[in-house]
């Protein structure tokens, strides 16, 4: 095993068990931002500049924000959370084991890792996958395009305040405020 | 040995200096192999360190004295001659000050704030094109590196806002994070109309694209067409706006917040800070010379002979200097203003921009006489058009007249 490959995925590991039990929310975040920069990294080790910086700049740039102010918005960050002990872990853990081993089984099992075949340009430049992206797969980002495009407008129309007509308050009533003489 | 590696390295020496290509050709061969990768990013990383870290230190000088003279006094003059020697006295006090960290705070985000932000900041000098021959790192998507980068630096303020337990702090860093996402956009937007012309992500590549003269002497600069301008224009404002610089000092705007999210720190986390906020500013001056200022080409023909990274570091002091000069004359911004300006007025011109820089790399085809004047034309009053028209759609549809006091005259 590359050591390059041994230090992130370590990293990466550590960091998702640690947003997973740390019990203040605002560490867990942080260290989800760390999971991505470690899958971040990893696609960078693998060559694929493009995806990798698109990682750290949407999924650390972006979604960690998110994520962060989401939960200052609910102000959970200063509350520590309670341990959560669940009585049927031996089940939950059953289970985790069984679609790990369906996975690994899958991967492993495909013509891609079985038969080694790697693509001819195995470092496809940002040129390719920008020509790609504008020809072959043209239909699928149009339609990403348009379904961003309806959750932001979403977004607006639920942010937006409703304009209701105000009633003009008479002068002597209970919430006029008080005339000056 | 020693001495093939003592003449690679004055060969090297002389080859940075005198802007010849492959200046760690001499020397590398000389080295045993397990040392050539370390030796090579050593000798990349060392000079941008020392040349920015020094250049940080004139800077904060040339805003104290450009200040002092803006404002009518005559700023630092007391440390050396005229007071040159005040970076190296400003540099000891922030070392020797005493390290606070409030009983509150949480120590471990705390502390890691200030690394998460310099270590990024710095990141981002690996990809500018100093020089004809001196580009760190010349990566495919160097750009997309570049704002990946700078979009990492707004969780460690976010960091040091959340750990510091202080009001103030949260406060600064969830406004430095808004106007930072906020003005990302204009930012993207106004680069990306220069990789649509240039047709790469790459800086080095963009800076060759500007090579050469039209008419002769005209430098094919990206500024100097109608859509670089306007996006020069964008690309600077959004870029002050991204290194909390005035009149969007808005996060540590001290009247209301003190500090923002600097509130807690002193001593030498106060200084990483610091140096992380003008070590950013650099950065972005550096990529907007890039970007629409022809990067390290010289202005005029005939002036090839100087060196190419000369002509870099002068436009970016003169960015500097700009930025300097517009702390000293513009008011701070409201926070709805500063949001209104990015969301309203800057995006809206940049997409329009973007359409701009279609349509006069579509009419480049053109060739009756007075093609040239026709494009800017049309060029001019598509921007100018939107200007106008978003300008006076935002500007408040208040009623001026005369105002009454009642209690005064």
């Amino acid at each position: 095993m590359q050591i390059p490959f041994a230090i992130i995925a370590a990293l990466t590991i550590v960091a998702g068990i640690a947003a997973m039990s740390l019990r203040k929310l605002v560490h867990c975040a942080l260290c989800l931002a760390l999971v991505f920069a470690g899958l971040a990294a990893m696609y960078l080790q693998l060559g694929a500049q493009f995806v990798g910086f698109a990682q750290i700049l949407v999924y650390i740039g972006a979604v960690a924000i998110l994520v962060v102010f989401a939960i200052l918005l609910t102000n959970s960050s200063s509350s520590l959370l309670p341990t959560v002990r669940s009585r049927s872990w031996v089940f939950g853990l059953v289970v985790a084991v069984l679609v790990f081993a369906t996975l690994v089984k899958v991967i492993l099992a495909s013509s891609t890792v079985a038969g080694r075949s790697l693509p001819e340009n195995p470092l496809p430049t940002v040129k390719d996958l920008g020509t790609q992206m504008m020809t072959y797969y043209i239909l699928p980002l149009e339609v990403m395009g348009l379904l961003l495009t309806a959750a932001t407008i979403g977004a607006v129309i639920i942010a937006m305040q409703e304009k209701k007509p105000v009633e003009p308050l008479k002068p002597g009533s209970a919430g006029a405020p008080p005339t000056h003489p | 040995m020693i001495a093939d590696v003592l003449n690679g390295i004055l060969l090297m020496l002389w080859r940075v200096v005198s802007d010849q290509p492959a200046p760690l050709a001499a020397l590398l061969p000389a080295l045993p192999e397990a040392l050539r990768p370390v030796v090579s990013a050593v000798l990349c990383v060392s000079p941008i360190i020392g040349v920015f870290a020094t250049l940080f230190a004139l800077t904060t000088l040339m805003e104290r004295k450009g200040l002092g003279r803006i404002q009518n006094r005559l700023g630092p003059n007391r440390v050396g001659p005229f007071g040159i020697l005040q970076p190296a006295a400003d540099g000891l006090k922030m070392l020797t000050k005493e390290d606070i960290i409030p009983r509150s705070a949480d120590k471990l985000v705390h502390f890691l704030a200030p690394v998460a932000l310099a270590v990024p900041t710095l990141l981002a000098y690996a990809v500018l094109p100093y020089g004809r021959n001196l580009v760190p790192l010349d990566l495919d998507a160097g750009l997309l590196f570049f704002f990946a980068v700078g979009a990492s630096t707004e969780l460690a303020i976010f960091m040091a806002g959340w750990s510091s337990h202080n009001k103030y702090s949260l406060l600064g860093a969830m406004r430095a994070i808004a106007q930072m996402i906020s003005y990302e956009i204009p930012l993207i937007l106004s680069a990306v109309t220069v990789v649509m012309i240039a047709g790469s992500l790459s800086p080095a590549h963009i800076v060759a694209r500007q090579d050469g003269f039209i008419w002769g002497w005209v430098p094919h600069w990206y500024v100097l067409t109608p859509w670089g301008f306007v996006g020069f224009l964008i690309f600077t404002t959004a870029s002050l706006a991204e290194s909390n610089r005035s009149p969007f000092d808005l996060p540590e705007a001290e009247s209301e917040l003190i500090a923002g999210h600097l509130t807690e720190y002193s001593g030498f986390k106060y200084a990483l800070f610091f140096l992380a906020e003008y070590l950013g500013m650099f950065a972005i001056s550096g990529l907007g010379v890039t970007l629409f200022l022809g990067g390290w080409q010289a202005p005029l023909p005939g002036l090839d002979w100087v060196p190419s990274y000369l002509w870099f570091f002068s436009k970016l002091i003169l960015m500097v200097f700009i930025f300097i000069w517009i702390r000293g004359t513009v008011p701070r911004l409201r926070v709805d203003q500063l949001l209104n300006l990015a969301w309203k007025f800057l995006l809206p011109l940049a997409l329009i921009n973007l359409f701009t820089a279609a349509i006069w790399h579509f009419t480049a085809v053109w060739q009756f006489p007075g093609a040239l004047l026709l494009r800017w034309l049309l060029s001019a009053v598509m921007i100018g058009g939107a200007y106008v028209v978003l300008g006076r759609a935002l500007s408040p549809r208040k009623k001026v007249s005369l105002r009454t006091y009642r209690y005064a005259t």
